[in-house]
This record gives structure tokens, sequence and C-alpha cells, in this order.
């Protein structure tokens, strides 16, 4: 008994992680068929805020709230990773609405661009970043108005960038000569972030261990689900996103600022990564690279749910936690003692680390032959397609 | 010299401070260029080079393995940067300038190959120091060897290993593992979990270590491997509590970020050294235990050859250099410490060859010595390095505590524990054809 509520609790508090993980892309992905595949560097970013919360209160005048940062970082990281996304969204997304494959090329060049980023940025490194778009955009404010209706305008819209982009790399250089703006926030190294006393321990309940850190994740997870749903469900705008998402044209005519749908779907989804990413800085370790790792599994749990349901993507998830620590662990033989030697012989082979992940996916691919659609197809007529 | 260069002294040194200072802008940076001295001659040091050498660096400065890689690529830097502040290389009475020319290998293991045959064949590099992972060693083998040019690595590996082509001035597994593991079973109980990551050198060496258990009266109660870069590590600790329910010996060779992942949740689990648990780590050194956070590792093993924390002169230079170079918070490690050793390594064998031509260098190089931070280290005719061995327990500031010192070993790159190289020995100074393995 113990070992079936202890596997139970194991694949739930794996299952979590890849919900949350997989979560924000199910409103991207899912509801608009967006393929970010920025999503985990934006998760990235979430954990980087929590880094940023952490050393903000480690000492100082807020010291006291140190043993809280944790919840602290949550609504932050949400904004960051919402308002990057938004950027995104507004920047490059919108001009390829309805081209999937342009969409991955751009979201992935993203993804470089933002871990390269977090790897490079220094002081002088963002004031230049920073009067560089700022140069290109009071461009057309501070030039005539007759300049910006000709045929040559893209010439100059195009020219006026490429000064901006000198100004600011000129900008850089002058002042990475002092030491101190040089110097990188992050570095390509990893960062520590050090998960709070009371997230550090366990609590033993019926003989199974807790990490409360998988208690906390599993509660966040728990919250951030009915957060959405709610969201989707019962609130205006989460009504106009799946009138939206359901035809597109028709709510256009209904009075449905679309644009803005978009916008408040794309700010929603990449602000769950940003939770996310605050989760798994609990568990793994915190570096540019760490949205690879999360990126596929995302996908495959959305894919496998089935696009455009979030109830999917939650079954999806525990699932594939559940298979995974099941067959990983071998915990099967724990709970079928008495098994057949052939039996035993197979599950003990898939029962390493990556065997498991193999003999995962396998079974995924042979889902998916079944029902490509995924678990809970979307039902009735899709107007988009 | 010509005559008008010492009535006007001035004017010529000026300009031929800036021609130098212009042709080597790109790798001057951070290197104390400083001007040419009045007095001239042999004995003058800065930036009176009579030639260059060109050195190739090739570690992963990004993805998975940046956060060990680029400590070890700082510290040949520096290593390259004393050299040239000394009067740089000196062949034929000429003095060389070592100029790095720095590759990104990228955590991608052809990347390495591809970097190396670019050091070599486009940028004529007389020596390739690089490489952190066994899997961009043997990536990289091939094309040292089918080019017969010269590759320099610094890490602790799995030894099984002896190319005439490369260097090694990390630990085999005699001067690491070996010691490490009759360390536990003599100090900590004879119950072994091994976990690693899945890839050359945690199966090799967890293969030698389970050789070496059967060998000295351990006993293997588990083993399982984590793909690189994967931080899912619950399926490892329901193991490591079935097999070990009340605490036991667990030898740690994940490298990379699986080490965070691996820690902060074994902390988690409660499998730690306060519940009875000995965790060694080979790959752990001081510079990933500030990444880690020393709060999830306190209390737990490691195996080197160099600690920060070592008290000896030497040792305290080398710590006091680099922290003067790259800031008072970075930490020196084995790895950076081998680094270090082996770029000095390299240059004085290709000073007693009097060339810095591959094949001279490498038939000059056994024998030779150089004061490292570690102590005195030789070079042995298979082509690796004396080592001290030490073994130590995290403290709560992130150094180590030396709990034993045993001493300068030899290396031995076939293990004599796995019963297929067994009795094998590598001698590169014999002249026969197989002097990388041959049966004694």
């Amino acid at each position: 008994m113990t070992a079936l509520f202890d596997t139970l609790f194991n694949g739930l508090a794996i299952g979590s992680v890849l919900m949350l993980a997989a979560l924000g892309l199910a409103v991207v992905f899912g509801l608009m068929g967006v393929i970010n595949m920025a999503h985990g560097e934006l998760m990235m970013l979430g954990a980087y805020t929590t880094f940023v919360v952490q050393n903000l209160l480690k000492s100082g005048p807020l010291e006291v709230l140190f043993p809280i940062y944790i919840l602290i970082s949550i609504p932050i990281a949400f904004l960051v990773s919402g308002l990057v996304g938004l950027l995104l969204e507004k920047t490059v997304i919108r001009r390829l609405y309805g081209r999937p494959l342009e969409t991955l090329l751009a979201t992935w060049g993203v993804s470089l661009i933002l871990q390269q980023f977090v790897r490079s940025v220094s002081t002088a490194f963002f004031l230049a970043l920073l009067a560089a778009v700022a140069l290109g955009l009071l461009a057309p404010r501070f030039t005539p108005a007759a300049w910006w209706r000709q045929r040559w305008t893209p010439l100059l819209k195009a020219g006026s960038w490429i000064v901006a982009l000198v100004v600011g790399i000129g900008l850089g250089s002058l002042l990475g000569e002092q030491r101190a703006l040089q110097q990188p926030w992050f570095s390509a190294r990893n960062i520590d972030v050090t998960a709070p006393e009371w997230l550090r321990g366990s609590i033993d309940l019926g003989g199974v261990t807790m990490p409360t850190a998988r208690l906390f994740i599993l509660a966040l997870t728990a919250l951030a689900l009915v957060g959405v749903n709610w969201f989707l469900q019962k609130s205006a705008w989460g009504i106009r996103i799946r009138a939206v998402t359901q035809n597109r044209s028709m709510s256009s005519c209904l009075g449905i600022p679309t644009e803005t749908v978009d916008a408040l779907t794309f700010f929603v989804g990449s602000g769950l990564a940003g939770i996310a990413g605050v989760a798994v800085s609990l568990l793994g370790s915190v570096g540019p690279n760490l949205g690879g790792n999360y990126i596929v599994l995302a996908f495959m749990v959305v894919v496998l749910g089935g696009l455009g349901k979030l109830w999917g993507t939650v079954v999806a998830a525990f699932v594939l936690g559940i298979l995974d620590y099941v067959i990983g662990s071998g915990s099967l033989l724990l709970l079928w003692p008495s098994m057949p030697a052939a039996l035993n012989g197979v599950i003990s082979f898939f029962a390493t680390t990556s065997m498991a992940k193999v003999l995962v996916f396998v079974l995924i691919m042979v889902f998916l032959q079944f029902r490509p659609a995924g678990m809970f197809p979307q039902k009735g007529r899709m107007v988009e397609a | 010299m010509h005559p008008s260069a010492i009535r006007k002294p001035s004017l010529r040194l000026i300009g031929g401070a800036t021609a130098l200072a212009t042709s080597l802008s790109l790798v001057a940076c951070g290197g104390g260029g400083g001007g040419p001295t009045a007095t001239g001659g042999a004995d003058a040091t800065g930036g009176n080079f009579d030639g260059e050498v060109k050195v190739g660096i090739l570690h992963s400065r990004s993805g998975t393995m940046a956060i060990s890689e680029n400590t070890v690529a700082e510290a040949e830097l520096m290593a390259i940067d004393e050299i040239n502040k000394a009067g740089g290389v000196a062949i034929d009475g000429k003095k060389l300038k070592i100029v790095p020319i720095e590759e990104d290998g990228a955590s991608d293991w052809p990347t390495f190959a591809e970097k190396s045959k670019k050091l070599i064949d486009q940028d004529k590099v007389a020596v390739v120091f690089g490489g952190w992972t066994s899997a961009s060693r043997k990536a990289m083998l091939p094309v040292y060897e089918s080019k017969d040019a010269f590759l320099y690595y610094p890490i602790q590996y799995e030894g099984q290993e002896c190319s005439k082509n490369i260097f090694y001035t990390g630990a085999t597994p005699n001067q690491q593992a070996e010691p490490a593991v009759e360390w536990l079973l003599k100090n900590k109980g004879k119950d072994f979990f091994l976990v690693g990551s899945d890839y050359v050198y945690p199966r090799t060496a967890n293969t030698i270590m389970k050789e070496q258990l059967k060998a000295q009266g351990g006993k293997l109660v588990g083993e399982d491997y984590l793909p690189l870069g994967n931080t899912e590590v619950a399926p490892i600790i329901a193991k490591i509590k079935q097999a070990l329910p009340n605490g036991g010996v667990i030898v740690n060779t994940l490298n990379g970020d699986s080490n965070v992942a691996f820690f902060k949740q074994m902390k988690a689990a409660g499998i730690t050294p306060a519940n009875g648990y000995a965790i060694m780590s080979f790959s752990i050194a001081e510079e990933e235990i500030a990444a880690i956070g020393p709060e999830y590792l306190e209390g737990t093993y490691a195996a080197w050859n160099f600690f920060q924390s070592l008290d000896t002169p030497a040792s305290k230079k080398f710590t006091a250099d680099f922290k003067a170079k790259y800031g008072d918070k970075r930490v020196t490690n084995d790895p950076a410490e081998a680094a270090y050793t082996m770029v000095y390594l390299w240059k004085l064998g290709a000073e007693k060859a009097n060339s810095v031509d591959d094949n001279k260098v490498r038939e000059a190089m056994v024998g030779v010595s150089f004061d490292a931070p570690q102590g005195k280290v030789t070079v042995q005719p298979n082509h690796h390095i004396e080592k001290l061995v030490l073994i130590g327990e995290v403290q709560k500031d992130g150094m180590f505590k030396i709990l034993e010192n045993k001493g300068f070993v030899k290396p031995v790159a076939w293990n004599q524990f796995v019963p297929e190289t067994k009795g094998y020995t590598c001698d590169h100074t014999q002249k026969r054809p197989d002097a990388g393995k041959f049966k004694l």
C-alpha cells in the first residue's frame, strides 16, 4: 500500500513539473496554434527572475521577506516573462500568424537570442540596447513627417535602424571601458538559486517521504490550473479568447478586438512559463540553456493531450509523469513482487532513466498512431482550419 | 640594431609599440601588453618577441558544460599570459610569444572534432589545449591521430586510453576513483550505489569501480545513469532508497547541470550525510559547489589532486593570481590547476626539444618536471603525470577540508582491476608500434 502511495505521489510530482511547463504552451500553442519555440526561454527568464529576487532580498532592508522570496518571485516572474512574451508577440509573431513554419523558425531564433542575452547582458550592454531601441523607435518623431510617406521610406526605416544599431554598439563599447559597467550580470555560468530553508526538507506521511519542494510545486500547479481555468471559462476576456479561438472572423464581426485578444493570450501563456521557471529553479540547475530541457517535454504533453483542451494537457502530464516514474524506478517490481520471470526481465531492462525515456517515447508514438489528435481531440467544427 | 634607433629611441619605440599593439590588439586585451623596455636585448620582458607560436584553446564556452569548462580555459589563458610576461617560449635563443586561438566546443562532441580540424589545418597551431568530457576527447582523438597533431587534455578521466597524440594531465582512475573507493570501503561502508551521466566516462569509471568492489570486498547494490542535461531525479532517488534504506555509500559521476538537480532533490528527499549516506563525487570541485550552493553539498566528499584549500605556498600563489586576474569571488579547482600546469609543461617540453614541432616536443616531454600548484609533477612515459591524491569534505563556505593526503601516485592508463586490460601497460618512449598498449 505504501509502495502504491509512494508511486502515486512521485508520479504526480513529476507530472506536476511537466504540467506547469506545458500549461503556458497549452494556452499559446493549444488555443492560438502558435508554435513558440522560445517557450523554454520564457521559463528560463522566470528562473532568472527568481535568482534576482533572491539576491535582492538576501540582505538589506527587505531581509525579513527572504524566507518567502519564492512566493514574491511568482507574480514578478509572471510579469517579466509575460511582458517579454508580449514584446515577442507584438514584434515577431503578430506578423507571422497562419504561417506555422516561419513562426517555428523565427521563435527558435528568438530562443537563441534570449539565451545569448542572459549570457552577455551587462549594464553597458543593457544601456546600449535601450539607447539603440529608443533611437530606432523615436527616429520618425524627430524627422520631417513627409519623409515617412515616400517611396524610399522603407530604405529610410532600415537606415535609421542601422544608425541606431551602430550608435548602440558604439555606446556599448564606450561604456564597456568602465569595468563596473562591463561586468556581466549573470555570465554564461549557471547561477545558484537556493530554495529557502522550509523548501529544502521533507515531510513523512504514512511512510512516504514527501519533499516540501515537490509539495509546493504540486500546490502551485493546482493553483495555476484553477486560475487559468477560471480565467478562460468565467472572465470576460477568457470568453473572448475562446470565441476568437473558435471563429476569428465572426468574433471580429461581433466587435471583439481580436488583436488585443491575441496579445493577451500570449501574455498569459508566457507569464505561465515564467511561473514554471520559478518552480523548476527549486529542482534543478538554472542556466541559459534551462529551456532546452523542458521544451520538448512541454510540446509532447500538449500534443498528447490534444490541442485546445486544457483538460487533455492535465491528464497527459500526469500520465507521463506516472509512466516515467513507474518505468524508470522499476517500482512495478515492488508493487507486484511475484511477477513472471520473463516480464521481470523486461521491466528491469527498462528500469534505468535512459531506457525509461526510450520506452515512454515509444508508447507516445504508438498512441499517436491510433489517436493522432491526442487524448481529448477538439470536437465539432474548427472553422479556422 | 640600427644606429638611428639608438639616437632617437623614443620615436622608434613608440612607433614599434603602436605597430605591435595594432597587430596584437585581438589577443592583448587584459594581457598587460606593456611597451618595449629601454634595456632591449635578450633579457627584455614584455613586448619584445622574435616571433609567435600559435596554440589552440578548445573548450565549451556555451552549453551544458560551460559551467565547468570556462574556468579551465581561463586558467590556460592565465598560464599563457604569465609565460608571455616572463619572455615567452625560448627556442633556439629566440623568444616566441604564445598566441592563443580560442574556439568554442559548445558542449557538442562533433563540434570539438570539427574545431580541432580548423585549429590544426587553418590556424596551424603548435598544440591544442582542450576538452572536458571524455565524449569530447573521444570525438577529437581520431582527428589528432590522423593528422599526427598534439592535444593536451586536463581532466580526470576513466583511463583505458593511451594515445601517442594526447597528453593527459588529469587523474587516471588509480589517481582518483580507486583511492577514493578504498577510502570509502575503509571508513564509510561496503554497500555502494553508483550514479552517473549516461556517457563514456561514468560508464567506464563504474565498470572499473565494480571490478574494484569485487576485488576488495565491497558490494554493488545498484547503479543508474542520467542522460546529460536531464533534471528529473525522482526515479533514481526511489531506487537509492530501495537499495540503501538505512544509509550507505553513493558514488556520483554525474557531469554538468544534472548535478544541481541531483543534489537539490537528494537533499529534499532526505538522502543526506546526516541520515547516514556518504556521497562521493568525482566531478564536483569548488567551481561547481559555488554554482550548486554549498547548502546542498555540505558534508559530501570529493577526491581530487588539488583543492583550493591545499595549504602550500605554490597553491596559495596560484589561487591569489587567479583571483587577481578574474575577480575576488572566483575560486580555483583541480581541473583549472591541471589546465594551468599543462600549458607550462608544454612550454618546458618545447624548450627542452628546442622546437615547437609536434614530434620533437612529444619526444622531449617525458621526464619534464614542473613545480605545479599541487607540488612537483613529472611527465611519465605513458603521457600522463604523477599526481597528489587528496580526499576532501565540503564545508559550509564551499571549500574542502582535506581528510586524507595519499601523496603522489604514478598514473596507470590501462586499468589493472578490469580483466580485459589487466597486465597491459603503455610506454611511448619505447620504439614499438604497440607502445600505447602492450602486455608486460
